[in-house]
């Protein structure tokens, strides 16, 4: 008998910067604990706060944003031996710190690298600027458990859109952990999103979602090319992330492209 | 009286403005009877064939292929032979140099190219002529360049090209929608099919003797002509690497449900219901030449043609007044008139979706008003058409009608302009009226569309990219971001 009982952590969804159970009062059991299994209504209730807190985050300046992701860094440095027990260990925790510091240095950046100025034949100052594309829905891959939510998560954050993330199905303990991280980082509420639950049974509902711009397919059950099918209901961006990789053209992924045609004259 | 007053005194004055017949002529355009496919540099002789006419007089002009399967399997591999054996060879340099010369050969070809075009797809030649052939020259030119510079252009990412696309083009800028396809296609080292549409397929068909000219290695562009059908063989078939599209927005998702799960890379240029936003500082006389520009130029057969016409309520009513002005000179009639303002409808079809939209319209509570106009009597025509007391709720605002119909809706603040111009699946484009800079650039931020032109309209050039957010499509066509369409990346990223 021990002298204290430990009190143990419900795992819950993380919604509009809230930890609600998913509605269906379903749960499943992964890596030993009982997790919220969301259902479609969770999807919708997510896409919603996405879309709510998209214009926030979106407008905020990029040195504003460089900085709450940087804080997210800060936030899982401080929790590195939690996050150790939740994936491979120590070494993933810092890789996926650094990253996540890489791209906070990204968000100023951006413009200058992708975007233009265009030389057109006429008077007008004609520039290209790159802008977030909305929500994204993405899926993370089952491993590394929390390199991989991480990876797919912040270059959409870096380019300044609002995320609906399912977490990996078998190791899902990591992302809820992130949600911990995320919810304390002064990254908005609802900006970012993570659901627990079955991939196969949540993709199909956030591919044929009609405010949903982008999904990131690429850790999908072999059903990627369903996926796909059903994001072309509202015409959505198809992105194949892979579970391991940082550049700037992963952010680009979930831009668009902005041209301004602008009268010069006395 | 001084010497320029007694002139004036004794000129003849004008008792009323119209303008006497001044037709293009029409000899400089040579046509065949019939018309095959441009395969592996020869034309194929086609099985089955259509009769493509001018819209404007219902006149047959040709006849042309209706691509099946298998012919559209053999370009397919004409493509892909020229792409493995030789066309990635040559010289990023020479690649460039084979562009230059289509450049070149279009400008010095224009007048016969802007005629063609007239003729077969309806719109005046004075766009054509201004418009369409010296943009579709500069697109060449502007690529051109590119093709031995792309590694500047993507540092670090080791760009390749793709290898056979497949595209297909729409009927409202025939020969320049051409241009905006192969040139960045060619530049980046792919080798293509194209289809232009089924209404509109001559100006590419006189397009393969401008390849033959530059001295194009063989297979590297082969041009099928057809419907619907011989579309969806191209993005089927089994050797395209690359499908890119540019159409109404129905098409475009079942095209991109079609690719889905095949690993072929992807871009749309669909529809659009722009609005074109009016403030009350813009300078009115300037803004209503924009706003005539925006819906009426090319019969509003444009995919960011400005349809939704925002005004800010304080100047509703002169705006109004001076459009409808406006509206009674503009000059309908025979695209080949060198006076003619708005020319024939593309099509039968397209004539009478814009009926059907105007009717509901009208239907739904909406007051249209139409300048009196005396249209020919064979061929395809519609009035230029203005509604007033739209709702955001009718058709006529949700839809695109691609025709010259305008429907104006009104705002208070900028906050209100910039919702109700969001408030569409689609976003292409849209346009700000204002003497304010600050404005401009405010509004620019919040419209959520690709490109933004303020105090202008419809204004298109090589270097700049255009495409669209959300159901408008994505991919740019123009620019430096043009390119990533037709590469590919050692990072395997599509962006």
């Amino acid at each position: 008998m021990p002298d204290r009982l430990p009190v143990k952590k419900t795992y819950k969804l993380f919604i509009g910067g809230a930890f609600p159970r998913s509605e269906s009062g379903r749960t499943y059991e992964a890596e030993g604990q009982n997790v919220a299994r969301a259902s479609r209504k969770d999807v919708r209730d997510a896409v919603r706060a996405a879309r709510a807190a998209f214009p926030k985050w979106a407008g905020m300046t990029a040195y504003n944003r460089g900085q709450v992701l940087y804080r997210l860094a800060e936030m899982i440095e401080a929790r590195a031996a939690e996050f150790a027990e939740y994936c491979s260990g120590r070494d993933e925790v810092e890789r996926t710190i650094d990253r996540v510091v890489w791209y906070a240095g990204w968000t100023d950046k951006l413009a200058q690298v992708l975007g233009s100025s265009n030389p057109v034949a006429g008077p007008y100052f004609n520039f290209t600027v790159p802008e977030p594309t909305g929500v994204v829905a993405t899926l993370a891959p089952d491993e590394p458990a929390l390199l991989g939510i991480v990876t797919r998560i912040v270059p959409a954050l870096t380019g300044g859109n609002a995320v609906v993330a399912v977490a990996s199905e078998a190791h899902p303990l990591a992302g809820i952990e992130l949600a911990e991280a995320l919810a304390t980082s002064d990254v908005p509420g609802g900006v970012a999103n993570i659901l627990t639950g079955y991939r196969g049974e949540l993709a199909p509902w956030l591919a044929a979602h009609m405010d949903v711009n982008a999904i990131d397919v690429g850790a999908a059950n072999g059903d990627a090319p369903d996926l796909e099918r059903a994001a072309a209901a509202n015409v959505k961006r198809v992105v194949h992330g892979h579970a391991d990789t940082q550049s700037p053209w992963e952010v680009a992924a979930f831009l668009e492209l902005k041209t301004v045609w602008h009268p010069v004259g006395q | 009286m001084t010497e320029l007053e007694h002139r004036q005194d004794r000129a003849p004055v004008p008792k009323d403005w119209t303008y006497a017949p001044a037709p293009e002529a029409r000899d400089i355009v040579r046509l065949e009877e019939q018309y095959g496919h441009f395969v592996g540099g020869e034309w194929l002789e086609p099985t089955e064939t259509y009769t493509t006419i001018s819209p404007a007089s219902e006149e047959p002009l040709a006849q042309v292929g209706q691509a099946t399967e298998a012919e559209v399997a053999r370009a397919v591999q004409a493509a892909r032979e020229a792409f493995g054996n030789g066309w990635s060879d040559v010289s990023p340099a020479e690649r460039a140099k084979y562009l230059f010369r289509i450049a070149r050969i279009l400008q010095e070809r224009s007048r016969e190219f802007a005629v063609l075009e007239s003729l077969n797809g309806g719109k005046p030649i004075k766009e054509s002529r201004d418009v369409d052939l010296p943009l579709a020259a500069a697109h060449f030119f502007y690529y051109a360049g590119w093709a031995d510079k792309l590694e500047y252009a993507f540092p670090n990412r080791r760009p390749r090209p793709i290898g056979v696309a497949g595209q297909i083009i729409p009927w409202n800028f025939p020969l320049l929608m051409l241009a905006w396809k192969i040139a960045p296609a060619l530049a980046a080292g792919n080798t293509v099919v194209l289809k232009p549409a089924e209404t509109t397929p001559l100006s590419a068909l006189l397009f393969c003797d401008v390849l033959r000219q530059a001295e194009l290695p063989a297979g590297v562009v082969n041009i099928v002509t057809g419907d619907g059908r011989t579309g969806a063989a191209i993005v089927k078939a089994e050797g395209i690497d690359k499908v890119a599209f540019t159409g109404s927005t129905e098409v475009g998702k079942a095209i991109q449900r079609e690719v889905a799960g095949t690993g072929k890379k992807l871009t749309l240029e669909l529809g659009g219901k722009a609005a074109n936003i009016i403030f009350d500082d813009a300078a009115l006389d300037q803004a209503v030449e924009g706003i005539v520009n925006g819906i009426y130029f090319n019969q509003g057969h444009v995919c960011c043609a400005g349809s939704r016409l925002l005004v800010q309520e304080s100047i509703y009513e002169p705006v109004v007044e001076k459009l409808k002005r406006r509206l009674g000179t503009l000059r309908v009639g025979d695209p080949l008139d060198k006076n003619s303002d708005v020319g024939a409808i593309n099509s039968k079809q397209q004539l009478e979706k814009i009926q059907e939209l105007v009717a509901a319209g009208e239907e739904e509570g909406a007051e249209i008003y139409q300048p009196p106009c005396r249209l020919p009597e064979k061929g395809y025509w519609f009035v230029p058409t203005v509604f007033t007391n739209v709702a955001q709720s009718y058709r006529i605002a949700q839809e695109e009608i691609f025709g010259p119909v305008l429907s104006i809706l009104t705002f208070r603040t900028p906050e209100e302009a910039v919702e109700k111009a969001n408030n569409t699946p689609y976003g292409l484009s849209a346009g700000v009226w204002t003497e304010k800079g600050s404005r401009i650039l405010w509004m620019a931020e919040r419209l959520r569309a690709g490109v933004i032109w303020a105090n202008t309209y419809n204004r298109f050039d090589p270097t700049s990219p255009f495409g669209g957010y959300k159901e408008s499509g994505f991919g740019r066509e123009g620019g430096r971001h043009g390119l990533a369409a037709y590469l590919q990346f050692e990072d395997g990223v599509h962006a």
